[in-house]
Protein backbone atom coordinates (compact mmCIF):
# COMPACT_ATOMS: atom_id res chain seq x y z
CA UNK A 1 0.00 0.00 0.00
CA UNK A 2 1.18 3.75 -1.10
CA UNK A 3 -0.10 6.88 -1.86
CA UNK A 4 0.16 8.93 -4.43
CA UNK A 5 0.08 13.13 -4.30
CA UNK A 6 -0.33 15.77 -7.12
CA UNK A 7 -1.70 19.31 -7.24
CA UNK A 8 -3.47 19.91 -9.81
CA UNK A 9 -1.40 20.98 -12.77
CA UNK A 10 -2.09 23.33 -15.71
CA UNK A 11 0.63 23.70 -18.19
CA UNK A 12 1.89 24.28 -21.43
CA UNK A 13 1.38 27.81 -23.07
CA UNK A 14 -0.44 30.49 -21.72
CA UNK A 15 -0.57 28.01 -18.15
CA UNK A 16 -0.47 31.68 -16.55
CA UNK A 17 -3.26 33.05 -17.60
CA UNK A 18 -5.59 30.52 -15.66
CA UNK A 19 -4.67 32.22 -12.55
CA UNK A 20 -7.66 34.49 -13.28
CA UNK A 21 -9.92 31.66 -12.73
CA UNK A 22 -8.85 31.40 -9.08
CA UNK A 23 -10.53 33.26 -6.55
CA UNK A 24 -7.96 35.03 -5.16
CA UNK A 25 -8.14 37.95 -2.57
CA UNK A 26 -5.03 38.26 -0.74
CA UNK A 27 -1.65 36.75 -2.80
CA UNK A 28 1.44 36.08 -0.93
CA UNK A 29 4.17 35.66 -3.18
CA UNK A 30 7.74 33.97 -2.13
CA UNK A 31 10.35 34.28 -4.98
CA UNK A 32 13.96 35.69 -5.02
CA UNK A 33 14.97 38.92 -5.51
CA UNK A 34 17.57 38.28 -8.11
CA UNK A 35 14.54 36.77 -10.40
CA UNK A 36 12.52 39.87 -9.93
CA UNK A 37 15.78 42.28 -11.07
CA UNK A 38 15.93 40.04 -14.63
CA UNK A 39 12.74 39.93 -14.98
CA UNK A 40 12.21 36.33 -15.04
CA UNK A 41 9.25 36.79 -13.07
CA UNK A 42 7.37 39.73 -14.35
CA UNK A 43 4.80 37.67 -16.45
CA UNK A 44 3.48 35.84 -13.51
CA UNK A 45 3.78 38.85 -11.27
CA UNK A 46 1.42 40.45 -14.34
CA UNK A 47 -0.92 37.99 -14.28
CA UNK A 48 -1.42 37.92 -10.50
CA UNK A 49 -2.27 41.66 -10.73
CA UNK A 50 -4.30 41.21 -13.69
CA UNK A 51 -7.34 39.07 -11.09
CA UNK A 52 -7.12 41.88 -9.32
CA UNK A 53 -6.03 40.39 -5.40
CA UNK A 54 -4.17 42.34 -3.08
CA UNK A 55 -0.75 41.41 -3.47
CA UNK A 56 2.41 41.28 -1.27
CA UNK A 57 5.97 40.16 -2.57
CA UNK A 58 8.57 38.05 -0.03
CA UNK A 59 11.75 38.27 -2.10
CA UNK A 60 14.06 37.28 0.33
CA UNK A 61 14.38 33.58 -0.60
CA UNK A 62 17.81 32.33 -1.53
CA UNK A 63 19.26 29.34 -2.87
CA UNK A 64 19.87 26.65 -0.19
CA UNK A 65 16.93 28.57 1.46
CA UNK A 66 17.45 28.80 5.29
CA UNK A 67 15.53 28.41 8.15
CA UNK A 68 15.64 32.38 8.70
CA UNK A 69 14.26 32.64 5.78
CA UNK A 70 11.22 30.61 6.40
CA UNK A 71 11.00 32.56 9.85
CA UNK A 72 10.97 35.64 7.74
CA UNK A 73 8.61 34.66 5.58
CA UNK A 74 6.16 33.34 7.98
CA UNK A 75 6.09 37.07 10.01
CA UNK A 76 5.07 38.49 6.69
CA UNK A 77 2.39 36.05 5.85
CA UNK A 78 1.42 36.50 9.55
CA UNK A 79 1.21 40.09 9.34
CA UNK A 80 -0.57 40.05 5.60
CA UNK A 81 -2.53 36.84 6.02
CA UNK A 82 -2.93 35.61 2.76
CA UNK A 83 -5.69 33.38 1.80
CA UNK A 84 -2.90 32.25 -1.26
CA UNK A 85 0.51 31.47 -0.89
CA UNK A 86 2.58 31.79 -4.47
CA UNK A 87 5.80 29.64 -4.53
CA UNK A 88 6.90 31.53 -7.59
CA UNK A 89 11.16 30.57 -9.24
CA UNK A 90 13.19 27.60 -8.79
CA UNK A 91 13.29 25.18 -6.11
CA UNK A 92 14.40 27.18 -3.34
CA UNK A 93 11.28 29.53 -3.23
CA UNK A 94 8.66 26.85 -3.73
CA UNK A 95 10.15 24.84 -1.09
CA UNK A 96 10.40 27.94 0.64
CA UNK A 97 6.92 28.93 0.52
CA UNK A 98 5.75 25.57 1.30
CA UNK A 99 7.48 25.79 4.67
CA UNK A 100 6.32 28.89 5.46
CA UNK A 101 2.54 27.87 4.59
CA UNK A 102 2.88 25.44 7.06
CA UNK A 103 4.01 27.86 9.86
CA UNK A 104 1.39 29.96 8.59
CA UNK A 105 -1.33 27.56 9.68
CA UNK A 106 0.67 26.16 12.78
CA UNK A 107 2.25 28.56 14.66
CA UNK A 108 2.80 25.68 17.38
CA UNK A 109 5.11 23.65 15.36
CA UNK A 110 8.83 24.91 13.93
CA UNK A 111 10.33 23.77 10.59
CA UNK A 112 12.07 20.71 11.66
CA UNK A 113 8.49 19.43 13.06
CA UNK A 114 6.95 19.14 9.53
CA UNK A 115 7.51 15.25 8.64
CA UNK A 116 5.12 12.76 7.19
CA UNK A 117 3.61 11.01 10.18
CA UNK A 118 1.71 13.91 11.91
CA UNK A 119 -1.66 15.03 11.00
CA UNK A 120 -1.06 18.98 9.78
CA UNK A 121 -4.52 19.86 9.41
CA UNK A 122 -3.88 22.90 6.13
CA UNK A 123 -6.03 24.59 3.88
CA UNK A 124 -7.62 26.38 7.28
CA UNK A 125 -6.55 29.76 6.23
CA UNK A 126 -4.91 29.33 2.73
CA UNK A 127 -3.52 27.17 -0.13
CA UNK A 128 -1.09 26.58 -2.24
CA UNK A 129 0.02 27.57 -5.82
CA UNK A 130 3.41 26.68 -6.95
CA UNK A 131 5.07 28.13 -10.26
CA UNK A 132 8.48 26.87 -11.76
CA UNK A 133 10.86 28.82 -13.62
CA UNK A 134 13.70 26.51 -14.01
CA UNK A 135 13.27 22.91 -15.35
CA UNK A 136 13.78 21.91 -12.86
CA UNK A 137 13.64 20.60 -9.29
CA UNK A 138 9.86 19.36 -10.10
CA UNK A 139 9.18 21.01 -6.49
CA UNK A 140 5.88 22.16 -7.83
CA UNK A 141 4.47 18.98 -7.11
CA UNK A 142 6.52 17.27 -4.71
CA UNK A 143 5.60 17.20 -0.68
CA UNK A 144 9.08 17.82 0.40
CA UNK A 145 11.18 20.72 1.87
CA UNK A 146 14.55 21.02 1.11
CA UNK A 147 16.08 23.32 3.90
CA UNK A 148 19.42 24.13 4.62
CA UNK A 149 20.34 24.13 8.74
CA UNK A 150 23.03 26.96 8.41
CA UNK A 151 24.30 26.01 11.69
CA UNK A 152 25.60 22.33 10.59
CA UNK A 153 26.07 22.97 7.17
CA UNK A 154 23.66 20.10 6.38
CA UNK A 155 20.26 19.54 4.38
CA UNK A 156 17.37 19.28 6.14
CA UNK A 157 14.59 16.72 4.17
CA UNK A 158 11.66 17.79 6.06
CA UNK A 159 7.56 17.14 4.38
CA UNK A 160 4.07 16.37 4.85
CA UNK A 161 2.07 14.96 2.06
CA UNK A 162 -0.62 17.88 3.10
CA UNK A 163 1.39 20.65 2.24
CA UNK A 164 2.00 19.33 -1.66
CA UNK A 165 0.38 22.47 -3.50
CA UNK A 166 -3.22 22.77 -4.34
CA UNK A 167 -2.41 24.08 -7.73
CA UNK A 168 0.66 24.22 -10.37
CA UNK A 169 1.37 26.12 -12.96
CA UNK A 170 4.15 24.93 -15.50
CA UNK A 171 3.99 27.77 -18.13
CA UNK A 172 7.28 26.83 -20.53
CA UNK A 173 7.37 30.75 -20.92
CA UNK A 174 9.16 31.18 -17.36
CA UNK A 175 11.84 28.96 -18.61
CA UNK A 176 12.85 30.55 -21.60
CA UNK A 177 15.24 32.92 -20.29
CA UNK A 178 17.42 30.69 -18.43
CA UNK A 179 21.34 30.71 -18.90
CA UNK A 180 23.20 27.32 -19.91
CA UNK A 181 24.65 26.72 -16.32
CA UNK A 182 21.14 26.71 -14.80
CA UNK A 183 20.05 25.17 -17.80
CA UNK A 184 22.35 22.51 -17.94
CA UNK A 185 22.33 22.17 -13.71
CA UNK A 186 18.06 21.98 -13.01
CA UNK A 187 18.23 19.67 -16.24
CA UNK A 188 20.33 17.36 -14.70
CA UNK A 189 18.38 17.53 -11.16
CA UNK A 190 15.32 16.76 -13.11
CA UNK A 191 16.79 13.44 -15.09
CA UNK A 192 18.53 12.40 -11.63
CA UNK A 193 15.04 12.69 -10.02
CA UNK A 194 13.84 10.43 -13.13
CA UNK A 195 16.55 7.96 -13.05
CA UNK A 196 16.53 7.46 -9.27
CA UNK A 197 12.67 7.51 -9.24
CA UNK A 198 12.76 4.70 -11.61
CA UNK A 199 15.64 2.47 -9.80
CA UNK A 200 15.02 2.78 -6.50
CA UNK A 201 13.41 0.44 -3.98
CA UNK A 202 10.40 2.61 -3.37
CA UNK A 203 9.30 2.68 -7.51
CA UNK A 204 6.32 1.83 -8.26
CA UNK A 205 3.39 0.73 -11.20
CA UNK A 206 2.67 4.18 -10.94
CA UNK A 207 5.93 6.06 -10.79
CA UNK A 208 7.58 4.48 -13.23
CA UNK A 209 5.71 5.39 -16.26
CA UNK A 210 6.56 9.51 -15.06
CA UNK A 211 9.63 8.46 -14.59
CA UNK A 212 10.56 6.74 -17.58
CA UNK A 213 8.62 9.14 -19.80
CA UNK A 214 11.01 11.73 -18.09
CA UNK A 215 14.15 10.39 -18.73
CA UNK A 216 13.42 9.96 -22.28
CA UNK A 217 12.22 13.41 -22.66
CA UNK A 218 15.21 14.65 -21.00
CA UNK A 219 17.99 12.63 -22.60
CA UNK A 220 16.82 13.87 -26.20
CA UNK A 221 15.63 17.61 -25.44
CA UNK A 222 18.65 18.65 -22.43
CA UNK A 223 21.36 19.30 -25.28
CA UNK A 224 19.00 20.70 -27.48
CA UNK A 225 17.42 23.18 -24.49
CA UNK A 226 21.65 23.73 -23.51
CA UNK A 227 21.92 25.00 -27.17
CA UNK A 228 19.00 27.15 -26.88
CA UNK A 229 20.37 28.71 -23.70
CA UNK A 230 23.20 30.45 -26.31
CA UNK A 231 21.37 30.58 -29.10
CA UNK A 232 21.60 34.01 -31.07
CA UNK A 233 17.78 33.02 -31.82
CA UNK A 234 16.41 31.16 -28.94
CA UNK A 235 12.93 31.76 -30.62
CA UNK A 236 13.38 28.74 -33.21
CA UNK A 237 10.54 26.44 -33.33
CA UNK A 238 12.78 23.88 -32.06
CA UNK A 239 14.50 25.57 -29.45
CA UNK A 240 10.75 26.28 -28.07
CA UNK A 241 9.64 22.76 -28.27
CA UNK A 242 12.98 21.37 -26.51
CA UNK A 243 11.80 23.95 -23.66
CA UNK A 244 8.37 23.33 -23.01
CA UNK A 245 9.40 19.25 -23.24
CA UNK A 246 12.17 20.07 -20.40
CA UNK A 247 9.39 22.23 -18.67
CA UNK A 248 7.06 19.20 -18.79
CA UNK A 249 9.52 16.75 -17.92
CA UNK A 250 10.80 18.21 -14.89
CA UNK A 251 7.06 18.17 -13.53
CA UNK A 252 6.54 14.71 -14.62
CA UNK A 253 9.75 14.04 -12.98
CA UNK A 254 9.09 15.15 -10.04
CA UNK A 255 6.02 13.56 -9.96
CA UNK A 256 7.37 10.18 -10.05
CA UNK A 257 10.52 10.45 -7.77
CA UNK A 258 7.94 12.72 -5.61
CA UNK A 259 5.90 9.45 -5.22
CA UNK A 260 9.05 6.90 -4.84
CA UNK A 261 12.52 8.66 -3.77
CA UNK A 262 15.09 9.70 -4.75
CA UNK A 263 18.41 7.49 -4.03
CA UNK A 264 22.11 7.40 -3.37
CA UNK A 265 23.18 9.82 -6.09
CA UNK A 266 20.63 12.40 -4.11
CA UNK A 267 22.19 11.68 -0.81
CA UNK A 268 25.99 12.06 -1.80
CA UNK A 269 24.97 15.19 -3.85
CA UNK A 270 22.94 16.59 -0.54
CA UNK A 271 25.98 16.61 1.06
CA UNK A 272 28.48 17.76 -1.56
CA UNK A 273 26.23 20.93 -1.91
CA UNK A 274 25.73 21.83 1.57
CA UNK A 275 29.90 21.72 2.02
CA UNK A 276 30.99 22.59 -0.73
CA UNK A 277 27.98 25.15 -2.15
CA UNK A 278 27.61 23.20 -5.38
CA UNK A 279 24.57 23.74 -6.89
CA UNK A 280 21.99 20.97 -6.58
CA UNK A 281 21.54 19.54 -9.75
CA UNK A 282 25.13 19.92 -11.08
CA UNK A 283 26.24 17.98 -7.51
CA UNK A 284 23.87 15.18 -7.88
CA UNK A 285 23.95 14.86 -11.62
CA UNK A 286 27.74 14.58 -10.88
CA UNK A 287 27.60 11.52 -8.94
CA UNK A 288 24.33 9.64 -10.78
CA UNK A 289 27.03 7.78 -13.31
CA UNK A 290 28.84 6.85 -10.26
CA UNK A 291 26.11 5.69 -8.35
CA UNK A 292 24.64 3.71 -11.45
CA UNK A 293 28.07 1.78 -12.17
CA UNK A 294 27.81 0.99 -8.14
CA UNK A 295 24.32 -0.36 -7.89
CA UNK A 296 24.47 -2.02 -11.39
CA UNK A 297 26.79 -4.10 -9.65
CA UNK A 298 25.12 -5.31 -6.66
CA UNK A 299 22.76 -8.59 -6.51
CA UNK A 300 20.15 -7.21 -8.06
CA UNK A 301 20.46 -4.56 -11.43
CA UNK A 302 17.66 -5.64 -13.14
CA UNK A 303 16.02 -1.88 -13.12
CA UNK A 304 19.06 -0.82 -14.17
CA UNK A 305 19.08 -3.07 -16.68
CA UNK A 306 14.97 -2.47 -17.38
CA UNK A 307 15.52 1.62 -17.74
CA UNK A 308 18.50 1.09 -20.06
CA UNK A 309 16.53 -0.99 -22.59
CA UNK A 310 13.36 1.15 -22.16
CA UNK A 311 15.15 4.18 -23.07
CA UNK A 312 17.21 2.71 -26.46
CA UNK A 313 20.78 2.58 -25.05
CA UNK A 314 22.72 0.27 -26.64
CA UNK A 315 23.99 -2.17 -24.23
CA UNK A 316 28.22 -2.75 -24.36
CA UNK A 317 29.55 -5.64 -22.97
CA UNK A 318 26.37 -7.13 -21.20
CA UNK A 319 26.52 -4.47 -18.86
CA UNK A 320 23.97 -2.20 -18.48
CA UNK A 321 24.75 0.47 -16.01
CA UNK A 322 28.19 0.55 -17.40
CA UNK A 323 25.72 1.47 -20.77
CA UNK A 324 23.72 3.62 -18.98
CA UNK A 325 27.12 5.51 -16.70
CA UNK A 326 28.32 6.19 -20.52
CA UNK A 327 25.09 7.91 -21.56
CA UNK A 328 24.54 9.82 -18.85
CA UNK A 329 28.30 11.11 -19.13
CA UNK A 330 28.14 11.91 -23.03
CA UNK A 331 24.94 14.09 -21.67
CA UNK A 332 27.25 15.47 -19.27
CA UNK A 333 29.58 16.57 -21.86
CA UNK A 334 27.05 17.90 -23.84
CA UNK A 335 25.64 20.32 -21.90
CA UNK A 336 29.92 21.47 -20.19
CA UNK A 337 29.24 20.39 -17.14
CA UNK A 338 31.77 18.63 -14.76
CA UNK A 339 32.41 14.73 -14.22
CA UNK A 340 34.13 14.79 -11.17
CA UNK A 341 34.82 17.12 -8.40
CA UNK A 342 38.27 17.40 -9.15
CA UNK A 343 36.99 18.57 -12.36
CA UNK A 344 34.24 20.93 -10.80
CA UNK A 345 38.20 22.47 -9.41
CA UNK A 346 37.36 21.06 -5.85
CA UNK A 347 41.22 20.77 -3.77
CA UNK A 348 41.88 17.51 -2.85
CA UNK A 349 43.00 18.39 0.70
CA UNK A 350 39.75 20.65 1.44
CA UNK A 351 37.78 17.27 0.22
CA UNK A 352 39.82 15.09 2.19
CA UNK A 353 39.15 17.17 5.43
CA UNK A 354 35.43 16.73 4.96
CA UNK A 355 35.60 13.40 3.60
CA UNK A 356 34.37 11.69 7.15
CA UNK A 357 31.46 14.65 7.30
CA UNK A 358 30.17 13.69 3.79
CA UNK A 359 30.09 9.80 4.56
CA UNK A 360 28.25 10.17 7.84
CA UNK A 361 26.05 12.78 6.70
CA UNK A 362 25.18 10.83 3.57
CA UNK A 363 24.64 7.75 5.49
CA UNK A 364 22.38 9.38 7.04
CA UNK A 365 20.63 11.25 4.48
CA UNK A 366 16.99 10.13 3.87
CA UNK A 367 17.33 9.48 0.29
CA UNK A 368 19.83 6.29 1.09
CA UNK A 369 17.53 4.05 2.13
CA UNK A 370 16.06 3.79 -1.39
CA UNK A 371 19.82 2.42 -2.87
CA UNK A 372 19.09 -0.30 -4.71
CA UNK A 373 22.75 -1.66 -3.65
CA UNK A 374 23.26 0.26 -0.05
CA UNK A 375 26.94 0.65 0.50
CA UNK A 376 28.71 0.11 3.50
CA UNK A 377 30.52 2.64 5.33
CA UNK A 378 33.85 2.07 3.59
CA UNK A 379 31.55 1.81 0.46
CA UNK A 380 30.23 4.90 0.57
CA UNK A 381 33.85 6.30 1.41
CA UNK A 382 35.98 4.45 -1.93
CA UNK A 383 32.37 5.90 -3.75
CA UNK A 384 33.76 9.46 -2.91
CA UNK A 385 36.70 9.09 -3.68
CA UNK A 386 36.11 7.79 -6.99
CA UNK A 387 33.50 10.86 -7.58
CA UNK A 388 36.47 13.15 -6.65
CA UNK A 389 38.93 11.32 -9.24
CA UNK A 390 36.26 10.40 -11.67
CA UNK A 391 36.93 7.07 -12.17
CA UNK A 392 34.48 4.87 -13.01
CA UNK A 393 32.99 2.56 -10.55
CA UNK A 394 34.90 -0.91 -10.60
CA UNK A 395 33.83 -2.46 -7.04
CA UNK B 1 18.77 -22.60 15.60
CA UNK B 2 16.15 -21.19 15.37
CA UNK B 3 14.04 -18.54 17.60
CA UNK B 4 10.55 -18.31 18.09
CA UNK B 5 8.87 -14.60 17.07
CA UNK B 6 8.05 -12.83 19.14
CA UNK B 7 9.98 -14.43 22.00
CA UNK B 8 13.08 -13.08 24.68
CA UNK B 9 14.88 -14.85 22.90
CA UNK B 10 14.51 -13.50 19.80
CA UNK B 11 15.02 -10.12 20.97
CA UNK B 12 17.86 -10.77 22.85
CA UNK B 13 19.41 -12.49 19.40
CA UNK B 14 18.53 -8.90 17.73
CA UNK B 15 20.27 -7.49 20.52
CA UNK B 16 23.67 -9.48 20.17
CA UNK B 17 23.30 -8.52 16.45
CA UNK B 18 23.63 -5.06 16.50
CA UNK B 19 26.24 -5.57 18.77
CA UNK B 20 28.34 -6.55 16.15
CA UNK B 21 27.56 -5.24 13.97
CA UNK B 22 29.93 -2.24 12.50
CA UNK B 23 27.28 -0.45 10.43
CA UNK B 24 24.92 -0.73 13.04
CA UNK B 25 27.59 1.07 15.43
CA UNK B 26 28.48 3.69 12.90
CA UNK B 27 25.31 4.73 11.95
CA UNK B 28 23.83 4.81 15.34
CA UNK B 29 26.81 6.37 17.22
CA UNK B 30 24.80 9.40 18.68
CA UNK B 31 21.53 7.76 19.09
CA UNK B 32 20.25 7.49 22.52
CA UNK B 33 16.25 6.27 23.09
CA UNK B 34 14.78 2.94 23.47
CA UNK B 35 12.49 0.96 21.53
CA UNK B 36 9.78 -1.26 22.75
CA UNK B 37 7.95 -3.35 19.96
CA UNK B 38 4.59 -4.47 20.45
CA UNK B 39 2.93 -7.12 18.34
CA UNK B 40 -1.00 -6.87 18.59
CA UNK B 41 -2.81 -9.86 17.95
CA UNK B 42 -4.45 -10.97 14.66
CA UNK B 43 -5.03 -13.96 13.00
CA UNK B 44 -2.40 -15.96 13.09
CA UNK B 45 -1.07 -14.30 16.55
CA UNK B 46 -3.44 -14.26 19.94
CA UNK B 47 -1.79 -12.25 22.22
CA UNK B 48 -0.14 -9.22 22.14
CA UNK B 49 3.61 -9.41 22.93
CA UNK B 50 5.99 -6.45 23.90
CA UNK B 51 9.65 -6.43 23.04
CA UNK B 52 12.06 -4.08 24.39
CA UNK B 53 15.17 -3.01 22.96
CA UNK B 54 17.51 -0.64 24.60
CA UNK B 55 20.06 1.38 22.49
CA UNK B 56 22.54 3.62 23.09
CA UNK B 57 25.18 4.82 21.32
CA UNK B 58 25.54 2.10 18.38
CA UNK B 59 25.12 -0.23 21.24
CA UNK B 60 22.09 -2.27 22.72
CA UNK B 61 22.85 -2.95 26.54
CA UNK B 62 19.94 -4.98 26.68
CA UNK B 63 16.68 -6.62 25.39
CA UNK B 64 13.39 -8.57 26.60
CA UNK B 65 10.49 -9.53 26.22
CA UNK B 66 8.26 -8.45 29.26
CA UNK B 67 4.60 -8.06 30.34
CA UNK B 68 3.10 -5.02 29.73
CA UNK B 69 3.50 -4.34 33.99
CA UNK B 70 7.09 -4.65 33.51
CA UNK B 71 7.86 -2.30 30.93
CA UNK B 72 9.76 1.06 31.43
CA UNK B 73 8.62 4.58 29.76
CA UNK B 74 10.74 4.25 26.78
CA UNK B 75 11.27 7.18 24.23
CA UNK B 76 9.31 5.64 21.15
CA UNK B 77 6.92 2.46 21.06
CA UNK B 78 6.19 0.93 17.47
CA UNK B 79 2.60 -0.98 17.49
CA UNK B 80 1.80 -3.27 14.60
CA UNK B 81 -0.58 -6.39 14.44
CA UNK B 82 2.47 -9.32 14.20
CA UNK B 83 1.63 -10.09 10.54
CA UNK B 84 2.89 -6.84 9.34
CA UNK B 85 5.76 -7.39 12.23
CA UNK B 86 6.75 -10.58 9.81
CA UNK B 87 6.69 -9.05 6.97
CA UNK B 88 8.96 -6.17 8.12
CA UNK B 89 11.13 -8.77 9.47
CA UNK B 90 11.01 -10.51 6.09
CA UNK B 91 12.21 -7.86 4.30
CA UNK B 92 8.51 -7.44 2.84
CA UNK B 93 7.80 -4.10 4.13
CA UNK B 94 10.21 -1.25 4.32
CA UNK B 95 9.56 0.11 7.71
CA UNK B 96 9.86 3.74 6.88
CA UNK B 97 7.27 2.92 4.37
CA UNK B 98 5.36 1.07 7.13
CA UNK B 99 4.98 4.37 9.38
CA UNK B 100 4.44 6.97 6.37
CA UNK B 101 1.91 4.18 5.51
CA UNK B 102 0.19 3.95 8.92
CA UNK B 103 0.71 -0.13 9.20
CA UNK B 104 3.54 0.50 11.67
CA UNK B 105 1.99 3.09 14.17
CA UNK B 106 5.20 4.81 15.99
CA UNK B 107 4.69 6.73 19.00
CA UNK B 108 7.70 9.14 20.28
CA UNK B 109 10.27 11.66 18.79
CA UNK B 110 9.48 11.17 14.66
CA UNK B 111 11.96 13.38 14.11
CA UNK B 112 14.77 12.19 15.54
CA UNK B 113 13.72 8.88 14.05
CA UNK B 114 13.82 10.40 10.68
CA UNK B 115 17.34 11.77 11.50
CA UNK B 116 18.58 8.09 11.64
CA UNK B 117 17.64 6.33 8.27
CA UNK B 118 20.45 4.02 8.05
CA UNK B 119 20.48 2.86 11.54
CA UNK B 120 16.33 1.42 11.29
CA UNK B 121 17.72 0.67 8.02
CA UNK B 122 20.50 -1.88 9.86
CA UNK B 123 18.11 -2.74 12.72
CA UNK B 124 16.03 -4.43 9.96
CA UNK B 125 18.92 -5.66 7.88
CA UNK B 126 20.22 -7.29 12.01
CA UNK B 127 16.55 -8.74 11.83
CA UNK B 128 16.76 -10.53 9.17
CA UNK B 129 19.98 -12.03 9.87
CA UNK B 130 18.07 -13.98 12.73
CA UNK B 131 16.83 -17.09 12.15
CA UNK B 132 13.11 -17.06 13.15
CA UNK B 133 10.43 -19.47 13.51
CA UNK B 134 7.00 -18.13 13.09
Amino acid sequence: MWHFVSPKIIFGESALTSLEEISISRALVITDHNLIELGVVEPALEEIRKTGCEMLVFDQVTPDPTLEAVDLGTTAANEFQPDWIIGLGGGSPMDTAKAIWVMYERPDLVPAMINPFVELGLRQKARLITIPTTSGTGAEVTWAIVLTDGENNRKMGLGNRENAADIALVDPALAVSMPPRLTADTGLDALTHAVEGFICTWHTDITDGLCLNAAREIFQQLPVAFEASQADNPSQRRYQTAREKMHNAATCAGLGFGNALASLAHAMGHVIGSVFHIPHGRAVGLCLPYTIEFAARGEDPSRISLLTDLLGIKVSNSNAGESLAAALRKLIREIENPLSLEELGLEEKEYNQQLDKLVDDAFNDTQIITAPRAPSYEELEKLFDYVFHGQPVDF
Amino acid sequence: MAYKFPSDEWIKALSDQLNASESYQRSAKDWEGDFVFVAEPDDTYPETAYLLLELYHGKSPGAAMLDPEQLPDTEFTIKAPFTTWRKVIEGKLDPIQGMMTGQLKLKGNLMKVMRYPKAAQEIVSCCAKIPTDW
